[in-house]
């Protein structure tokens, strides 16, 4: 299946299995930090290694976007709707990849070990200064509700094309277009 | 890639039960994360409130730690004997094996100018760094058990020790009625009746407090708790001057300069049916205890800018072939330490809405 008016079905794969795993990412990251309950260190020890992996996989998905096209928006689309649907996957991609990093470089910068879990352990990517934790460990705070309110705003976008204006725009990822 | 998307079907009917359902999706999503964030529940333990309750207690000091905010900084090594090394798989228990340690003695309480006599309670709490970047940091503290075994009694204990604004103490009403109803605080309380506040750092037993399980080659897991036993003799008469508020960490530096401390890692397994989730129980005294080998510490330095400063003491940070256990006050220990670890460093980067450091009274 390659038409035009859908996505690639690696692309939709990487799409749906990456929605799941940054909305699961999102809750338990808001739910870790605002719990003294034991689930505060079980849901850390996913969060790290599924953060890793969203990570990995959004340096695949953006290689195989450069390389790969979405398909066009309709025409009749407001200008203003077509540059804010731009800018959000352009920013929700800028957030999957730079996300996992402030992470994986607050960690580091505050010495702690970047372990994933069955003694994987990862290298610290920033050298230890409790300064830059602290700007990293705010910035990872208040990019991640800014990638959750962007997931609000794309996922009532996708609605509105799929329910009101029923243009194609949310078939071409879920695949599911019936012939007019 | 230049044709059009396809004509737009038939116009939607029911327009308005359609944007309801967007909107509903929408809403419920927020909703939900507002909920797993804590804003939606605003009667959650958050860390956040943990901090605020214990630091209420000592003040709040920018830039400090929020609890045991006056210490100072260690540095040593710990030499393994080998007799650990059949219970867990931690390289530091190899026979032979030298680990640098980054400590910090310190005392509870959130006032970083407490005096020294003011708490009978002294805690140690080290950094081992392993060859392969892999951490084990614990915060021991002398005594015998911890007075509460949950968060949420912990909290509470916080709110019952209040000092009233009236009367700058705790109201005594307040803190009978919480110990009234928390009865497993009857043996810490026993224990602090008869503690006094040694004249030296030097001369405590520290001990894990929480339990803990060692994960051996063959995966079986060991439920242990640990105590740094001191090789130095406990102090006859002679304590500090009277009127002195600082000798501790005076009297380490001096010892320090005559010569390295140690101390020995004993680890004790729990027996079948010792309580491995509750702090408040101590194991009797006849459990198997194996001498893991010898904490070494051999310089200390303030903890204004010694390497102790930045480090967070959660006691969750374990090598592989160390676990924790069910005991909830570890996963509170972890996430309140974090959150107070936020704060005192971005308290010193000047992070916008934050006190900066030096400005708080005495």
């Amino acid at each position: 299946m390659s038409r035009s008016d859908t996505f690639h079905p690696f692309a939709r794969v990487l799409h749906w299995l990456m929605a799941l795993m940054i909305l699961t990412m999102l809750f338990v990251g808001a739910g870790m930090v605002s719990t003294v309950e034991t689930k505060h260190d079980w849901l850390l020890a996913i969060h790290k290694p599924l953060g890793i992996t969203i990570f990995v996989l959004a340096l695949i998905r953006l290689g195989f976007r450069l390389t790969h096209p979405a398909p066009p928006l309709p025409a009749d689309m407001p200008l203003w709707q077509k540059l804010a649907a731009h800018a959000s996957h352009w920013l929700l991609y800028a957030l999957m990849i730079a996300l996992p990093l402030i992470g994986w470089g607050m960690l580091s910068a505050g010495n702690y070990p970047v372990t994933l879990g069955g003694g994987l352990l990862l290298p610290p990517i920033l050298p230890s200064d409790p300064l830059v934790f602290a700007w990293l460990r705010e910035a990872h705070r208040y990019l991640a509700w800014l990638f959750f309110l962007t997931f609000l705003a794309h996922m009532g976008a996708a609605l509105m094309h799929g329910l009101i204006r029923r243009d194609g725009v949310l078939q071409s990822m879920t695949g599911g277009r019936t012939p007019d | 890639m230049t044709d059009e998307t396809g004509p737009r079907s038939r116009p939607p009917t029911h327009t308005a039960w359609r944007w309801a359902l967007i909107g509903l999706a929408v809403a419920g999503s927020a909703a939900a994360f507002g909920y797993v964030a804590g804003w939606l529940a605003p009667d959650r333990l958050t860390p956040h409130r943990l901090v605020n309750a214990v630091a209420a207690n000592g003040g709040e000091h920018a830039g400090f730690r929020r609890n045991h905010a006056k210490g100072v900084c260690v540095a040593g090594r710990f030499e393994a004997n080998g007799a650990l090394a059949g219970f867990s798989t931690a390289p530091l228990f190899a026979a032979g094996t030298s680990t640098p340690v980054v400590g910090r003695f310190a005392l509870p309480g959130s006032n970083p100018y407490a005096a020294d006599s003011s708490v009978p309670i002294r805690s140690l709490a080290l950094r081992f760094d392993l060859p392969d970047g892999e951490q084990w940091r614990t915060g021991m503290n002398a005594m015998a058990v911890f007075p509460v075994s949950t968060p949420q009694a912990f909290y509470a204990l916080q709110m019952a020790t209040h000092a009233d604004p009236a009367t700058g103490k705790p109201d005594p009403a307040k803190t009978k009625a919480f110990f009234t109803s928390h009865p497993e605080t009857a043996r810490f309380l026993a224990w602090v009746k008869t503690a006094k506040p040694s004249a030296s750092y030097a001369t405590e037993t520290y001990r894990s407090i929480n339990a803990f399980y060692l994960r051996d080659a063959a995966g079986d897991r060991h439920a242990v708790r640990w105590a740094m036993v001191p090789e130095q003799p406990a102090e006859g008469d002679g304590g500090p001057a009277a009127g002195d508020t600082d000798y501790l960490a005076a009297d380490i530096g001096k010892r320090l300069t005559a010569g390295p401390l140690r101390w020995h890692l004993q680890m004790v397994f729990a027996a079948p049916g010792d309580a491995v989730d509750d702090a408040t129980i101590a194991w009797p005294d006849d459990r198997r205890t194996v001498d893991a080998g010898t904490l070494v510490l051999t310089s200390s330095q303030p903890q204004a800018d010694g390497p102790c400063r930045d480090v967070n003491y959660d006691p969750t940070i374990l090598p592989r072939g160390i676990e924790t256990s069910d005991d909830p006050l570890l996963a509170a220990r972890s996430a309140t330490y974090a959150d107070s670890y936020l704060r005192r460093t971005s308290e010193e980067a000047h992070v916008p809405g934050t006190k900066h450091p030096g400005e708080d009274k005495r």
